[in-house]
């Protein structure tokens, strides 16, 4: 057995992480957490020319041809930096649509331009409330163009293109979603910025007015797809937030062995000790579930859909936890806009819902073991 | 990443595996795959006895506590071997339990203080089976805080004499041995005047009750020693060193990798699948999904905290520190899904018999019996603490008794 990443691959996760602290620092961070930019522009340059955008993609789309074990290493130091760029929308959402589904005009008109940072892509998938499901999506498309509204979209107010989840049926099957792509800076797109909980990721509302659109995958195929992109966007985000975990916990660790209090150092205190203690229970426990979750997706396994759904529970629950738990070990510090505990604190609630809430994920979960049990 | 093994593990694997083919006591198989959470229970055998002759057939085959150096009784073979041979063993590894402390704690002990002499003389027969050991280190007043024991041994001549009680010692009424720690100086600083003994569990003077514990089962042991006489050359380490010595024993008991801890999951799992609420099986509920996928997937982490362990084994490489969460989160999970069970049977849950209701009363068995999950082998407190200090690095508690001499050290009643 050797569950675990190769020399090469933890060599490249130290690359990532030498990279992203000399370019992404905290101070980085809070240009576009104070809302002076929409996201680090450099920092996107900069993580193009270093080969990381295109990890996955393969050389004949302009990639590096390496492969997903080698993207997962990468998020998770994303996430540790917390780095305020488009990287899950368009590496893990509309890379991994196009790789699933795309025909080879579409991968070569866009991945390329992912890999060289050129382009940056995003999912048009939710319509306000809800978790993700056929029967909320009501933009249609018909005679190749759309008319609806999405919100939230990811980094929608700076991508570049949309996979956007279109209503092409109305059986009331998952047949009745098609997913068409479409070029945002054509005609027939409105785009308005929203605020959200974590600034140094934008959301957006997308008006689509008679919008042309081409079709990517089959029609009718488009839940189907959505699925698959959901599953792997999962197991790549848990990587982030494990990345963030770790960082939240090392924070709390760093300030409880700093501060005093009593006449003593607060970590020495049960009550601060057995809280960080429970952090790095919850870090190891999603850590392991990602591995499973890389494996999956790395090797495109039967088990992807189940391993999928533990590694997005645990991982969000873990970085939920670090996070809150970290503000609570910094105490009144930590509920300041100076300390960086709440840019993790916001990243982990927003990530917590990005791809569908935890009780979505936890009744994939138990759909999934269901179905294997009954297999 | 995969999931392989080597070359030369699937050759060691596909050697146990015929060995455990041809020689496994097959007529026991169909009891012990039963889900037990707990103890070991055969209704028609005496776990003692089938154990012996598993072990015995293991030793003769070369296959008992196979890490061990071949002189004393073992294969010498390495830590992922180990854990390959667990794998294989399956369900007959639970034929092992009346031999864990020996092997994992006790023998490890012996072997790295005691006499060439005692080596050779004891570890073959404790790998056999033969002889059974237990471990004497916690007491009534001294359970997380073992280095305040009262137990005392006083030389007098080549001999030491002890007398005090300890508990908690499981299999003490069928073992042929016991490790012992005793207090050797009550002068000094309670870490310090620590001394580490085996003894005859026949010897005179040594009395084993059984404790009926809060569960009403009765699984572990008080044991008094009234003038119990051990011979100094049954002292392993130097007189004053018994903490140090104890903290080998100890640091193999945290070795123990593999042995994957109940978490009560699957059969929760059943039971939602098969129980029907007002509304439809309780699967379906969402409330019940919610609950049951979180612990799913706190128990997948577990299993795949392992994997991460044996990986490193596989490596050759040292574990890191991950494996310690396992009885940490897997005691409290028990205890949580007991309780939740329960719940969901309503003013049923209440019964504790063989009744359909409850399935037999399984999670009511468990909701008695976790309680010790959260304490046995280091309290969830505990566990933190050396999460919090060995692996996060943040500093130990302050420790008032640290310097004082022990029969300084205030207490209630002594």
């Amino acid at each position: 057995m050797n569950f675990d990443f190769s020399d090469d691959q933890k060599q490249l996760r130290d690359q990532a992480r030498k990279f992203l602290a000399e370019k992404c620092s905290p101070k980085a961070v809070r240009v576009v957490l104070d809302g002076k930019a929409p996201y680090d522009k450099e920092l996107w340059k900069g993580l193009a020319e270093m080969g990381f955008l295109g990890v996955a993609i393969p050389e004949e789309f302009g990639g590096a041809g390496a492969g997903h074990l080698e993207l997962c290493v990468i998020a998770e130091e994303m996430g540790r930096a917390n780095a305020p760029v488009p990287f899950s929308s368009t590496v893990y959402l509309a890379a991994e649509a196009l790789l699933i589904s795309g025909s080879d005009a579409q991968k070569k008109k866009w991945l390329p331009a992912i890999a060289s940072g050129e382009a940056i892509g995003t999912l048009a998938l939710f319509e306000g409330k809800g978790n993700p499901a056929p029967k909320h999506v009501k933009l249609t498309a018909a005679n190749g163009v759309l008319n609806g509204v999405k919100k939230p979209v990811p980094d929608g107010a700076i991508a570049d293109f949309a996979v956007v989840a279109a209503r092409t049926g109305s059986s009331g099957r998952d047949g009745d979603i098609s997913l068409f792509l479409v070029d945002l800076k054509g005609a027939g797109v409105a785009v308005k910025s929203l605020s959200n909980l974590d600034p140094t990721r934008g959301q957006a509302e997308i008006t689509f007015s008679d919008c042309k659109a081409e079709p990517l995958g089959a029609a009718g195929e488009g839940w189907s797809i959505l699925t698959q992109v959901l599953d792997r966007a999962a197991v790549l985000c848990s990587f982030e937030q494990v990345g963030g975990s770790d960082r939240a916990l090392e924070m709390g660790r760093d300030y409880a062995l700093d501060r005093i209090a009593f006449g003593r150092q607060i970590g020495s205190f049960q009550a601060v000790k057995h809280m960080l203690a429970d952090m790095y229970v919850s870090a190891t426990l999603a850590r392991s579930n990602s591995y499973y979750g890389a494996w999956a997706l790395s090797t495109n396994a039967a088990e992807l859909p189940e391993a999928a759904a533990a590694a997005r529970i645990s991982a969000t629950q873990a970085f939920q936890h670090c996070a809150k738990n970290n503000i609570q070990v910094h105490g009144g510090m930590g509920f300041t806009w100076e300390f960086d505990c709440h840019m993790y604190y916001r990243r982990a609630n927003a990530m917590a819902l990005g791809l569908g809430s935890l009780s979505y994920w936890e009744d994939q979960l138990i759909n999934r073991m269901r179905k294997k049990n009954a297999a | 990443m995969n999931f392989d093994d080597t070359p030369q593990e699937a050759a060691f694997r596909q050697t146990a595996r015929q060995w455990i083919d041809a020689n496994a006591p097959r007529q026991l198989h169909a009891e012990l795959s039963k889900s037990s959470l707990g103890r070991i229970r055969l209704a028609s055998h005496d776990i003692v006895e089938v154990g012996k002759a598993w072990q015995k057939k293991k030793f003769e085959g070369n296959w008992a506590c196979l890490h061990w150096p071949k002189e004393y009784g073992g294969r010498g073979a390495t830590p992922i071997e180990k854990v390959i041979w667990q794998q294989e063993e399956g369900v007959y590894g639970k034929l092992t339990q009346p031999f864990q402390i020996g092997e994992g704690m006790c023998g490890p002990t012996v072997m790295a203080f005691g006499s060439e002499d005692a080596k050779r003389r004891y570890l073959p027969k404790l790998a056999s089976g033969e002889e059974i050991w237990c471990q004497l280190f916690s007491e009534p007043s001294a359970g997380s805080d073992v280095a305040g024991l009262r137990t005392r041994a006083e030389k007098k001549d080549d001999n030491w004499v002890v007398n005090g009680q300890k508990i908690w010692t499981s299999g003490a009424h069928y073992s042929d041995y016991g490790l012992l720690i005793a207090r050797t100086d009550p002068n000094v600083p309670k870490h310090k005047g620590l001394t580490m003994f085996f003894l005859d569990m026949k010897s005179p003077g040594v009395e084993v009750r059984p404790i009926r514990q809060a569960n009403g089962m009765q699984e572990f042991n008080e044991v008094y020693f009234t003038d119990v006489v051990i011979p100094d050359s049954q002292r392993l380490g130097a007189v004053g060193e018994g903490w140090s010595v104890s903290l080998t024993t100890l640091m193999n008991e945290r070795m123990s990798i593999g042995s994957r801890l109940a978490t009560g999951v699957p059969e929760m799992f059943e039971f939602c699948s098969n129980l029907m609420l007002e509304d439809g099986l309780a699967i379906d509920d969402p409330a019940v999904r919610s609950k049951l996928a979180s612990w799913a997937a706190k128990s997948n982490g577990l299993k795949f905290t392992s994997y991460r362990t044996i990986s490193a084994l596989s490596k050759g490489e040292r574990p890191g520190p991950e494996n310690s969460i396992g009885k940490l989160v897997s005691g409290m999970m028990l205890q949580d899904i007991a309780t939740y069970a329960m719940d969901l049977q309503g003013a049923a849950g209440v019964l504790t018999g063989n009744d359909e209701e409850t399935v037999q009363g399984q999670f009511q068995q468990m909701l008695l019996s976790s309680p010790s999950m959260r304490i046995a082998g280091g309290t969830d407190e505990i566990l933190r603490n050396i999460i919090a200090e060995r692996v996060l690095g943040l500093p130990g508690d302050i420790r008032v008794d640290k310097d004082v001499p022990y029969n300084k050290i205030p207490t209630k009643g002594r």
